[in-house]
């Protein structure tokens, strides 16, 4: 018998492997996708090579008036002169190394937060909880030891923006968890009712009207003659707002606890606060990250709204930029720039919180 | 949990500072004088207040006239109209808007999540991309970039952009040609009833033959065809009674038809765009919630892939999106309260706006204005509940 010899393997058809083969199964495998691709591409068309053009190679990069922009593309000297502004709003050139200085501090408190062999964690977090606020405070507004008075109403740009969101953040977190447990306290029905009852009102209103309120009405309720700034009111409202969402949030997470939970930490001698803190919150909390780092999103993006009562943030200086008579014509402009910074800072907070919930999901995964 | 029993008589009773029942009646009854000390010291400051300034408490402002102009309303309004007037043109503008963004935002939102579902790696790249973009942009933002980047910067109504001879894009508005009803539309509005009516009776046929025989009508293609056949034919027979009348440029502006301000169409641009960004995760998670094993079964009973989406997939899919769904109608109508910052006359911009100003009624103006959104979102988690006490699976 004469042995066959063996024939070597044919390699798989070109319209199979390769580039080719992606390109047919995940663009053209029915004629109905092969269309949505073909639309698809020429939405493409149509979008991308103009704004390109515009934002890229027609665009105007140097300069320092509004006559060195051709007009035939974006005009980014607007940007580049008013950029001061748009960070610091006018805060005094002079102390602006004061809101540098703050940025740093945070930067450098909350970068090994995030290393994960860092042993000192839970020190540094009370460090950047109670001290940091306090330097930053009094670095910010001075007044004290040698540092020039600046008034709030020089604050802004950017840095306005990371302010109210800051604080508003630390405000609305630990307002939210008490609420949240205020609203889970059965055998406390008035407490109960006033929980209920705070979370649904501030939820139920849009925040331009609280922030209207915090700027119109507040004055009647204080005493006459005392009045407060008008960002520390703006900062209440923020909080106490978002306090309400972050209520809801944290309550999600106390529900998902099942009771044996509460039964064991009781069994185990712990009182209420004890069981709380030490067992049932660092369980919810963790189930609930995604919802907090949401709020903490919409949250970030509701600061723009101080602007229209009269606070200077990023869209709120970018907004007076644009009615600068020097400059007329430019607002797409401070737009674009605008929304690309927000979308640095939402797109990075959602990453992440996309990250720990890979990192904390350990069931299982299809 | 067992009580075990002492020897030497029933347990001993807690001293009262540890008995919680004790403890949370203290603790309440506390919270409880705080807060009504608290209100009870704004109220008066509040009272103290609008004695010094002049000001009389009281809702009979709204009967004053109001004695400016409003650039949209639905209902008639002029400048001899009342402060209450105000109140009524703001709230169904904001009703306005809110609807249409409704509208708009869904249909949007659903292609989009749909299509970044599809298997299709370009298209579900691009709805991704939409998605990442405008949900992580302020709406303030897209508001006013509309407004003034866009709208604003449209050609004048002398070089409008047109749509043929009957649309016309400028910066003072869209200017749309406006329906004219004439004698016998009657008519047509009758077929138009009796073609729902005929297709509700239809589908509840087809269904009740379906659970005697197993047999299936194909209702939508029915329905959809008495739908347009039924108006269509009693419009031609009624000698056509619709007229268009489109607008016309006269002097510097347009005149006859249906202009939508620039203002509204700015607003709804946005609040579209990015409550549609929302809407599409929302679709999309609730798709992606019908577990595989769903597909898998209906596959193996032999249903074919739309069958298995229409009958299996998107029922389960629909009791996981409405909810969330719904909380994003509510966002777009509380969010529609941002017209304020160009000038829309809404709730919030007319009557909490200029209406507060000129009157200074603070605080009857802002209950005023707060208790409209309550109520609507009330309403809101109130539907909420009843669809998920209905919607709810039922175990055993």
């Amino acid at each position: 018998m004469a042995a066959v010899p063996r024939q070597p393997d044919l390699p798989p058809p070109a319209a199979a492997t390769g580039a080719l083969g992606w390109v047919r199964r995940n663009l053209f495998d029915s004629p109905l996708n092969g269309a949505l691709t073909l639309l698809a591409v020429y939405l493409l068309y149509l979008v991308v090579p103009p704004f390109v053009e515009w934002a890229i190679l027609k665009a105007d990069w140097s300069g320092t008036t509004a006559k060195d922009c051709s007009r035939a593309g974006a005009c980014w000297v607007f940007i580049g002169v008013r950029l001061n502004q748009f960070f610091y709003g006018f805060y005094p050139v002079a102390e602006q190394w004061r809101v540098n200085t703050c940025l740093a501090l945070l930067v450098a408190f909350v970068v090994p937060l995030f290393i994960k062999r860092f042993a000192l964690k839970q020190w540094l977090g009370a460090v950047l909880l109670v001290v940091y606020p306090v330097v930053a405070f009094h670095l910010l507004v001075g007044g004290h030891f040698g540092l020039a008075h600046v008034e709030t109403s020089k604050w802004g740009g950017l840095s306005l923006t990371l302010v109210i969101a800051i604080v508003g953040m630390v405000a609305a977190l630990p307002l939210g968890i008490l609420l949240a447990l205020g609203r889970r306290a059965t055998n406390m029905p008035v407490l109960k009712a006033l929980c209920v009852a705070f979370i649904e009102l501030w939820r139920g209103v849009p925040l331009i009207t609280v922030l209207f309120m915090s700027s119109v009405m507040l004055p009647f309720f204080l005493p006459e003659g005392m009045n407060f700034d008008k960002l520390l009111r703006a900062l209440i409202g923020v909080a106490l707002f978002e306090a309400a969402y972050m209520a809801e949030v944290v309550r999600g997470g106390l529900q998902g606890i099942p009771k044996g939970q509460f039964e064991a930490a009781a069994a185990l001698g712990l009182g209420f606060w004890r069981s709380t803190i030490l067992v049932i919150l660092p369980q919810a909390l963790k189930l609930v990250i995604p919802g907090i780092v949401n709020t903490f999103i919409a949250l970030f993006k509701d600061t723009s709204l101080v602007l229209i009562i009269g606070l200077f943030d990023l869209l709120g200086s970018i907004q007076a930029a644009n009615s600068d008579t020097n400059w007329l014509g430019f607002s797409t402009e401070g737009y674009v720039f605008a929304a690309c910074v927000y979308w640095v800072f939402c797109f990075g907070m959602s990453r992440y919180s996309q990250w720990l919930e890979r990192k904390l999901h350990t069931g299982h995964r299809r | 949990m067992s009580q075990m029993t002492q020897p030497g008589g029933p347990p001993k009773r807690p001293p009262p500072w540890n008995d919680p029942r004790v403890r949370a009646i203290t603790f309440q009854v506390l919270v409880s004088a705080g807060v009504i000390a608290v209100g009870v010291y704004l109220v008066h400051n509040l009272l103290h207040n609008l004695a010094v300034r002049g000001i009389s408490t009281g809702f009979g402002f709204l009967d004053n006239r109001a004695g400016f102009a409003i650039n949209q309303s639905l209902v008639h309004y002029d400048e001899s109209s009342s402060y209450g007037r105000t109140f009524v043109v703001g709230l169904l503008n904001t009703l306005l808007v809110s609807g249409l963004g409704i509208v708009f935002a869904t249909i949007l939102g659903f292609v989009i999540g749909v299509a970044r579902l599809s298997r299709n790696w370009l298209v579900s790249r691009l709805a991704a991309a939409y998605i990442e973009t405008f949900r992580n942009i302020p709406l303030l933002l897209q508001i006013l970039f509309w407004y003034f980047a866009v709208f604003l910067n449209l050609p004048p109504p002398s070089e409008a952009l047109r749509v043929g001879d009957s649309v016309f894009l400028t910066l003072r508005g869209l200017y749309l040609p406006r329906p004219e009803f004439g004698d016998g539309f009657g008519w047509v509005a009758l077929a138009i009833v009796a073609a729902l009516a005929a297709s509700a009776a239809l589908a509840r046929w087809a269904r009740a033959r379906q659970e005697r025989t197993g047999e299936r009508f194909p209702v939508f293609a029915a329905s959809a065809g008495l739908v347009v056949v039924l108006p269509l034919a009693a419009y031609l027979l009624a000698g056509r009674p619709v007229t268009l009348h489109s607008p016309e440029l006269e002097g510097f502006n347009f005149s006859g038809g249906v202009s939508v301000i620039p203002e509204l169409a700015a607003l709804l641009m946005a609040l579209s765009i990015y409550t549609a960004a929302f809407i599409a995760e929302t679709v999309r998670a609730g798709i992606l919630s019908v577990s595989h094993g769903q597909t898998e079964a209906a596959s193996a009973l032999g249903l074919r892939p739309g069958w298995t989406l229409r009958l299996v997939i998107i029922p389960q899919a629909m009791r996981v999106t409405i909810p969330p769904l719904t909380s994003q109608y509510l966002n777009l109508t509380k969010n529609s309260s941002l017209a304020t910052a160009i000038g829309y006359p809404d709730l919030v911009s007319l009557f909490a706006g200029t209406t507060l100003n000129q009157t200074g009624q603070a605080v009857e103006v802002m209950a005023m204005t707060m208790a409209v959104y309550l109520a609507i979102s009330l309403a809101i988690s109130l539907f909420m509940n009843w669809f998920n006490a209905r919607m709810a699976l039922v175990e055993r």
